[in-house]
């Protein structure tokens, strides 16, 4: 049964039943839990990219909001001047990609609360462009009717339409982060986390790595800012504030940082449980951030942490229930043993 | 000591450090092919500074390092392992929270294309068998004999000709020593070359064939391992030895 629960099998029954479950959703819910949804998705790869950097690189990185709004600002002022929506979508990954890879220079001289206070201040940076430069920006107004792609005749711009066009994109774009974190790329990632001076002597190149840790999660978060500006169609500077930042950093945190599944739940419990919530008003975001400071107190790993922790108890007992068992067959066998090897 | 075809490795006139602190001051020595040889030296001599400036970790400012004939001199950690040299570092270098298997996995990071890394690894589970029973639990619940062994497994996992180890025996019980250097001599045996760094350098001298004496990141001595072990300057220096037995 443990066995199971840790199994690919298990996981990948999981993955499929929660596809599964987000083709029919449309069937059963009004526009606006769709929205809901889709606005999970696009939260979740933003997550999965910081959760590449983060989680499994172990570079800390405050700007993966900034780096959603210069995915959506790219895509939404390409496809407002008429370019094609999948170049546009391209051109946001290139270029937070490009912008990644340069934030990621400060990491190779320094870590931890330092580097959190370089990414802060590029966050503030961007948001200061995003705010100030009108001629590029639209400024405070920000950018509106942000047209919904038609691609091969399939018009998208209806929020069932629109929907599966997210949850599309969400798969190929997750599937492309698991392929990563399984190839020798996620393997030097986490050696590079866990150690780099070990790594460097394993030929893991560490500054590159470094480098391209910060790129990857970037440029997802990119694609993540690109699929945002269609689903809402207008945003403003203030939707990637440092407000995002942060929230993304809770959600890889929240969900588990360094598991693949983790960013999913985090978002989830971002972006959904406000909604379930509502019934308690006001004090919602007193549960929430109570909830938060429990999990982190009791269960810092997030909480695939949780569930992992909880398995590996029921096995350990099982171990150990089968261990008393057989030392008592064996004490049964040898009696007195014990006493009669010391003298 | 030997001839100059027989060199695999040699040090010429190496200047290295960190930032103004200059450690190797011309550090010169040869190593022969399928050796062991030890380097001792007294703490700060550079023992470790010369493995890292080998191993491309520390930048040589002047000075060549040649490998069976090869300029290395700088060359990254993975040409280095590419050409064939691996590097054990001093202390634990398992990374605690992967699995065993996930661990050996990184050993091949910088394997070639074309090399079987999963081949591999199942030889290396052969060799050791507690690497398979443990293969999915975290390296971090090992003991720390079974911790070296997964090293140097990981180690030997692209079929190094030069191994560089630092320290192998720090930490471990004396029954583990003996084994860790049952398998150093084993690896001799097959044309693998040892050079290693030693604080229990009485037992290491014992299984070598060559010892450098290090002082102040010059080669102070350059002898066969039996030598040095007689030399009463360094039975009173660095084996232990008090005066009067080294004396007489």
């Amino acid at each position: 049964m443990m066995d199971f629960l840790t199994s690919r099998a298990f996981k990948g029954t999981v993955f499929v039943l929660l596809v599964a479950g987000l083709i029919i959703l449309p069937f059963f819910l009004r526009p606006f839990g769709l929205l809901l949804v889709a606005m999970w998705m696009v939260h979740a790869v933003a997550a999965l990219g910081l959760n590449l950097t983060l989680g499994y690189a172990g570079q800390i990185s405050m700007a993966q909001g900034a780096f959603v709004g210069i995915g959506a600002y790219c895509t939404g002022l390409m496809t407002l001047a008429g370019v094609p929506y999948p170049v546009a979508f391209l051109c946001s990954g290139a270029l937070c990609f490009a912008i990644g890879w340069i934030l990621g220079y400060p990491a190779l001289r320094v870590q931890h609360h330092y580097l959190a206070f370089v990414t802060l201040a590029f966050s503030t940076l961007v948001f200061l462009v995003m705010r100030n430069e009108e001629w590029l920006t639209n400024g405070i107004y920000g950018l509106t009717d942000i047209p919904r792609p038609i691609l091969f005749g399939w018009n998208t711009g209806k929020a069932k339409d629109f929907y599966f066009f997210t949850l599309l994109m969400t798969s190929i774009l997750a599937f492309c982060v698991w392929w990563i974190i399984r190839s020798p790329w996620g393997r030097a990632f986490v050696a590079l986390r866990e150690n780099p001076v070990r790594a460097l002597s394993l030929g893991v190149d560490t500054r590159r790595y470094t480098l391209m840790a910060f790129a990857m999660g970037s440029s997802i978060g990119g694609f993540a800012g690109a699929l945002y500006a269609p689903l809402v169609q207008f945003f403003e500077p203030n939707s990637f504030s440092l407000t995002l930042s942060l929230k993304l950093l809770l959600m890889v945190i929240v969900g588990g940082a360094g598991t693949f599944f983790g960013p999913f739940i985090g978002a989830a419990t971002e972006v959904l449980l406000p909604e379930w919530l509502r019934i308690a008003q006001g004090y919602y975001l007193i549960i929430y951030a109570m909830l938060v400071m429990v999990l982190m107190m009791f269960c810092p790993t997030g909480i695939i942490g949780l569930g992992e922790r909880l398995i590996s108890h029921l096995r350990q007992k099982k171990i150990s229930s089968e261990r008393s068992a057989q030392a008592q067959v064996m004490g049964a066998d040898k009696p007195g043993q014990k006493e009669g090897a010391g003298q | 000591m030997d001839t100059e075809h027989n060199t695999v490795l040699a040090l010429d006139n190496i200047v290295a450090g960190y930032g103004a602190m200059t450690i190797l001051n011309g550090t010169t020595f040869n190593v022969r092919r399928a050796t062991i040889t030890t380097v001792i030296g007294p703490n700060g001599a550079g023992k470790s500074t010369v493995f890292k400036t080998i191993f491309g970790m520390l930048k040589a400012r002047t000075g060549t390092i040649t490998f069976d004939g090869a300029d290395i001199t700088n060359n990254t950690p993975r040409q280095l392992l590419e050409r064939g040299i691996c590097y054990v570092p001093q202390g634990r270098n398992i990374f605690p929270e992967l699995t065993v298997r996930h661990n050996l996995e990184l050993g091949g990071f910088a394997a070639p294309s074309g090399i079987n890394i999963d081949e591999r690894i199942e030889a290396a589970m052969v060799r050791f068998p507690i690497l398979r029973q443990k293969a999915d639990v975290q390296a971090s619940t090992l003991s720390g004999g079974q911790q070296k062994l997964l090293e140097i497994a990981r180690g030997l996992l692209l079929d190094p000709t030069l191994i560089l180890i630092d320290e192998p025996s720090i930490g471990l019980s004396p029954l583990m020593v003996q084994e860790t250097f049952d398998i150093l001599k084993d690896l001799r045996a097959k044309g693998v070359t040892i050079l290693m760094v030693e604080q229990n350098a009485k037992s290491a001298l014992q299984i070598s064939d060559d010892g450098l004496v290090l002082e102040l990141g010059r080669t102070r001595m350059a002898e066969t391992a039996e030598t040095l072990l007689n030399d009463p300057r360094v039975g009173q220096l660095f084996l232990g030895g008090a005066m009067e037995p080294a004396a007489a």
